[in-house]
């Protein structure tokens, strides 16, 4: 699968209460609600100027902190296409891919906001078309990679019946 | 070939169709799952979108109401209301609220040596304390594991965190577990398993294993774990559970990606400051930063014994008048406790509220919320911004010790000095 869409940029240690903060947690039934929030304590004006494509690229241990899916949830539901980061935290990890939001892990210094990207996830290649510079990250583990390619792990278990090592 | 095991790798295995070493993806039993009022609508409709309205092992699976208890708001209310009905028609065990902590109810009645726990909330690897590999994950990966009795799990390399030395006065678990997130970063660990063992560890009661093990998230780990022995079996005992009791430990010969020696007789008390848990500085270096909320309880430590230490401080002291003091019993069996031992009253002579039993200020949902530009001090084990109900709130972290020194006194105290 090959995205391209333009970038929009955060620091280090982006948590899972700057994405989905716990005021909100009642929303927490009313996800489309609860997008209109996303990143709304990293900066307020995120869901307002992020478009369908759009690429969240960040720095070190993105999504650290709680369990809440509904981190990825919100983010995937405000048009974001892919997280490009230096490093993910273990459950956003896996909540991304469980909901068929795309991940990245992949030095980000280079990358500014509003660079325009694109990734092409199979191969493991990302280019930066507004700079004219390519590099190369490690794809997906193959058990993340069918899930994400099957639209998520519920998605998966329909299909298949059961979790299997392919 | 016989290839000798960390802890979490023995676990794996014993719940694996085959062999398993670090690095390995496995498909494993579940012994127990769980979720709760935040992350449990999520798990039901997940659940109900395979088309199924059951779960593999009722007896096994555990809703808990600890987060919004009771609730603040209609929404979260209406959670409550389907997750009591999703309850009756799946026979799974539901904890309404006043039920306590999710964490330390799993560790009082359910979880015991060798077993692996998931559970919808990040500090589900507290139970690791007792030797059960225990671990946070999402509200689908736990739709799933409900509805299968199965996960999928890629085995933990494993950081060995050696602690030796006893510590010294007014210094406990948490000051030991803010100085490892502090030394290795909030990301030192991610995907690792923290074993830990020593001289130290082996002292110590449940209650504090559980501190670390609890926050070993807290540095990206998947699971804190420790050898079960003699404390585990009386913890065990005193929940009534002696039978759950198995013996289980590191291969001598285990493999470790990497092993940190504390000398713990070195440790003084520390807090971690705003806005990262790795913020971390010695309580000396901060005191005298003013405070306007105390904040004692959580899944970190909210315990009895923590209680305890808080109440020794307090008796016969007044909180600092410019200041509030909240503490909330973790469960109802640790309220019971302090009501029987009197420390219910030495809080209340003191001027501190109790709340019932449950996550209270925690997680900024309901009570407790602070104004802008507040600072508290909590013995919780997240100071990000905002997890208190208000970006624009400053939050500290620290041992129940320090946190009732600085009730007394309104400003980071340190507690060797009351
Ligand atoms: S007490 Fe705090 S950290 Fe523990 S489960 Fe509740 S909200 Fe989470």
């Amino acid at each position: 699968m090959v995205l391209k869409g333009k970038v929009w940029k955060f620091g280090d240690s982006i948590s899972t209460d700057l994405i989905t903060p716990g005021r909100f947690y009642h929303l927490r039934s009313n996800l489309s609600e609860l997008a209109k929030h996303a990143m709304e304590d990293a900066d307020p004006t995120f869901s307002s100027k992020v478009k369908k494509g759009d690429f969240l690229v960040a720095g070190k241990n993105f999504g650290l902190g709680s369990s809440r899916e509904h981190a990825a949830i919100v983010i995937k539901l405000s048009g974001v296409s892919v997280v490009i980061a230096h490093s993910f935290a273990r459950i956003f990890y896996r909540n991304a891919i469980n909901v068929g939001l795309p991940l990245v892990s992949c030095n980000t210094d280079q990358i500014d906001e509003g660079n325009t990207l694109e990734v092409d996830l199979e191969r493991g290649i990302l280019y930066n078309i507004t700079k004219n510079t390519k590099m190369n990250f490690q794809p997906l583990p193959i058990l993340m990679k069918t899930i994400l390619k099957e639209g998520g792990l519920v998605q998966y278990i329909k299909k298949h019946g059961d979790l299997k090592l392919v | 070939m016989f290839r000798e095991k960390t802890l979490a790798e023995k676990i794996l295995k014993e719940h694996s169709v085959k062999d398993v070493k670090a690095n390995d993806f496995v498909i494993c039993e579940v012994d127990i799952c769980f979720a709760h009022d935040g992350t449990s609508q999520l798990a039901i409709e997940q659940i109900k979108k395979l088309g199924i309205e059951s779960v593999a092992k009722p007896n096994k699976t555990i809703l808990f109401m600890d987060h919004a208890s009771p609730s603040p708001r209609r929404e979260l209310s209406n959670t409550h209301l389907l997750m009591r009905s999703f309850a009756k028609k799946t026979g799974l065990i539901l904890h309404d609220v006043g039920c306590g902590v999710c964490h330390q109810i799993i560790s009082e009645s359910y979880a015991q040596p060798g077993d692996i726990v998931v559970g919808a909330d990040s500090h589900t690897c507290t139970a690791g304390a007792l030797g059960a590999f225990a671990t946070g994950m999402g509200s689908t990966d736990i739709a799933i594991a409900m509805a299968l009795g199965k996960t999928w799990l890629k085995v933990p390399e494993t950081f060995k965190i050696q602690v030796d030395g006893n510590f010294n006065r007014m210094v406990y678990a948490k000051d030991l577990m803010l100085y490892i997130i502090g030394e290795i970063g909030a990301n030192g660990a991610t995907y690792k398993s923290l074993e830990f063992s020593g001289t130290n560890i082996k002292i110590m009661e449940i209650s504090e294993r559980m501190t670390l093990a609890n926050m070993a998230v807290e540095a990206g780990a998947k699971c804190g774990l420790f050898s079960s022995d003699i404390k585990t079996k009386m913890y065990l005992q005193r929940h009534g559970r002696e039978e759950s009791f198995q013996e289980i430990y590191p291969d001598e010969k285990a493999k470790y990606e990497r092993t940190i020696r504390i000398d713990s007789s070195k440790l003084s008390p520390m807090v971690a400051c705003p806005d990262t848990v790795d913020n971390v500085k010695t309580v000396d270096e901060v005191k005298g930063v003013k405070v306007d909320q105390v904040y004692i309880g959580t899944c970190t430590n909210g315990r009895i014994e923590d209680l305890r230490i808080a109440a020794d401080i307090l008796k016969g002291e007044k909180k600092h008048n410019d200041l509030r003091l909240i503490i909330v019993p973790t469960s109802p069996k640790t309220y019971i406790e302090a009501i029987n031992e009197g420390i219910i009253e030495t809080f209340m002579e003191s001027g501190g509220m109790i709340m019932a039993p449950s996550c209270g200020p925690c997680v900024g949902v309901h009570q407790g919320i602070l104004g802008n530009g507040e600072t508290c001090l909590s013995t919780q084990n997240r100071n990000f911004k905002g997890r208190m109900g208000n970006p624009e709130g400053f939050i500290y972290l620290s041992s129940p010790a320090t946190a009732a020194a600085t009730a007394i006194m309104g400003e980071i105290t340190d507690p060797r000095e009351i």
